[in-house]
């Protein structure tokens, strides 16, 4: 078999002249291949803005420098980094730790693998800067057990860097001393909710926890010890504000989402891939321009703008000529989320799409709360019997009440997000859903031919 | 399904349980259970499974209960309690694999192999499973062998790659 499927496949060249779209940064092992070594690495300015950092900045001025640059979170939430950071106890005799969310696993979202397999020092530098912000003596990466050659990459890149002195004790001579440690989940979605992935990383089953306290405060974070939890995207991207400044950083994007941000483009486009760009870029440059438009000459449907927890968006003129920033995306009805946008074409049969998403979060329940353990199970229920032509009229209405006895009364964010395919999809194409009660089969794409009540094994 | 396997095969080389004793290591002082994941990821590289013996043994080396560790074994999804095959091949089925063909490949694994999802081939050599997201959505539809990413597939080179792992002495999808 070809190497070439073993290797995550860049987008097809987005321009004309084989460039990136947008000069590469968190994503320059496209263009230097051996950057995950730590010469290649240093020697295209590597660890410089760690050098930098110890070296002409106290603690609270790298938080501050943080807060001015406006970078926020890009595992979903998009809260501010520096301010995070500035909730953490200065108190020197607290213990505190760094623990970096590489748990990546929100349907449509897939940079985060990229960049660890192709740059791990990156990430490496991120987290010991934000140990140094924080005075964190250990940095956790919690990296998903699916990412079995990412984490051997990162335990590799540690060892480089620890043989020359990046880490460990008296990092590059000062008095700044930091661990990192790579630590393997073993599969489960939840884990990457913050509070799971201390329960995990203190050797539990990952259940959320109640908050307050967050993790940030006494008694929150991993062994009860304050902790700064940030997405892999989030933490790679701190050596390159440290280095260049905030300013460098806010020349791109919009008032209140500034910077650069890797988008993950998948489902039903000519050129799949993650795209890193600024972040005032429109759906329609993403999809059109740079994913080479819908596949197969067919027209878009809707699209999911930010993984697969955030409300789906009609394939409008409005909706592709909004800027995918976290404002931009919330003024149409959705969020940015984790920026993993999924292009459907009009081809798909919607039932079977939300069906698809929502057996995502029925596999991926915790089991911890009994309205998402259950809740769950009875949509997929309902939305399977719809999808195999047994659908009954007041299905519709179940489902929305099943979904709105889960949403706000589930002990997390999963439960939350389980109704969200279902309610955003049911009101833009109610029309599809009620089809297939009446007819029992879909009303576009190849199961429009399909005998109604085809399937034997169905709900009752 | 590893027929006449006997209670020793079941048990951790000498050298896994040193491994796993160091691992206590990355943690701070008496938080030793945190290396439990880790440490159970070394039990099935060795045993292919997670063996009732093996929880013990994990246990002992972390100061542990066994039912902790058991706790731990049946949530994550990656641990198998009983013997599966030599290759362990996870096929994405969530949305963005799903939009571009996954149940095609699944269908023809199902197929070729002649098996229903979850079982083992008669020759133990492979087991076919779903998974859900693997997060490689933009290589869609992607798989894994074992632990090991394959990306971009279409039911003809999924259909090699099943003839492939039918005689393959090493995972031909292992990347260091």
């Amino acid at each position: 078999m070809s190497k070439g499927l073993m290797l995550y496949p860049e987008p097809k060249a987005a321009t004309p002249e084989g460039k990136p779209p947008f000069p590469y940064i968190l994503l320059k092992h496209r263009e230097i291949a051996d950057i995950y070594r730590l010469e290649v690495y240093r020697a295209n300015s590597g660890y410089e803005a760690l050098a930098k950092t110890l070296k002409e900045y106290k603690p609270d001025q790298v938080i501050d420098l943080v807060k001015a640059s406006g970078l926020r979170g890009r595992g979903g939430a998009g809260f501010s980094t520096g301010m995070k950071w500035s909730f953490i106890p200065k108190d020197e005799s607290i213990v505190k730790y760094v623990a970096c969310n590489s748990d990546e696993s929100e349907p449509g979202t897939c940079s985060n693998h990229e960049i660890i397999v192709g740059n791990p020092h990156q990430l490496i530098e991120g987290i010991l800067i934000a140990c140094y912000a924080t005075g964190s003596k250990i940095g956790f990466i919690y990296i998903r057990g699916e990412f079995a050659r990412g984490a051997r990459i990162l335990e590799r890149a540690v060892e480089e860097a620890r043989a020359a002195g990046l880490v460990g004790g008296n990092i590059l001579g000062s008095d700044f001393s930091c661990e990192i440690v790579v630590h393997r989940g073993a599969g489960a979605y939840i884990c990457g909710e913050e509070t799971a992935l201390l329960e995990s990383l203190e050797g539990k089953r990952g259940f959320p926890k109640l908050k307050p306290p967050f993790p940030a405060n006494v008694g929150g974070g991993v062994y009860g010890a304050p902790t700064v939890i940030n997405n892999s995207l989030t933490l790679a991207t701190v050596p390159h504000i440290m280095l260049n400044g905030a300013e460098w950083f806010t020349q791109w994007g919009t008032e209140k989402s500034k910077g650069i941000a890797i988008y993950s483009l998948s489902g039903h486009v000519e050129r799949p891939g993650n795209y890193e760009l600024p972040m005032n870029t429109t759906f329609r440059t993403l999809i059109n321009e740079l994913g080479g438009g819908v596949w197969k000459g067919r027209k878009l449907k809707c699209i999911i703008p930010g993984g697969s927890s955030m409300p789906i968006l009609p394939g409008t003129d409005e909706v592709l000529d909004t800027t995918m920033d976290f404002e931009g995306v919330v003024a149409r009805g959705s969020m940015l989320g984790s920026a993993g946008i999924i292009v459907f074409d009009d081809q798909t049969c919607i039932v079977g799409a939300v069906l698809r998403l929502v057996e995502f979060y029925k596999d991926e329940s915790c089991g911890k709360c009994t309205p998402c353990r259950e809740g769950t199970q009875w949509l997929v229920q309902i939305l399977h019997r719809l999808e195999h032509g047994h659908g009954r009229p007041e299905d519709l209405d179940l489902l929305l009440s099943v979904g709105g006895n889960i949403q706000g009364k589930a002990f997390c964010l999963l439960g939350d997000s389980a109704p969200i395919p279902i309610t955003s999809a049911m009101k833009l194409f109610r029309a599809e859903f009620e089809y297939h009660i009446k007819e029992g089969r879909c009303m576009v794409g190849s199961g429009s031919n399909r005998s109604p009540k085809h399937e034997v094994a169905v709900a009752q | 399904m590893n027929n006449g396997t006997t209670a020793s095969e079941h048990k951790l080389s000498e050298e896994a349980r040193q491994r796993i004793y160091a691992l206590r290591n990355n943690y701070p002082e008496g938080r030793s259970a945190s290396a439990v994941i880790p440490a159970l990821h070394i039990v099935q590289a060795e045993i292919g499974f997670i063996s009732t013996e093996a929880v013990g043994e994990v246990a002992g080396l972390l100061d542990m209960l066994v039912s902790e560790v058991e706790q731990v074994v049946t949530f994550y999804r990656m641990f198998f309690t009983k013997p599966v095959g030599k290759y362990v091949i996870k096929v994405c089925d969530s949305i963005s694999c799903y939009l571009r063909g996954s149940d095609e490949l699944l269908e023809k694994g199902k197929e070729k192999l002649s098996l229903k999802l979850g079982e083992t081939t008669p020759d133990g050599r492979i087991t076919l499973m779903k998974i859900e997201c693997l997060a490689a959505c933009s290589a869609a539809p992607c798989a894994q062998v074992n632990d090991e990413y394959v990306y971009n597939l279409n039911p003809e080179l999924f259909v090699a790659m099943l003839e492939e792992l039918k005689t393959a002495e090493e995972n031909p999808y292992y990347l260091p």
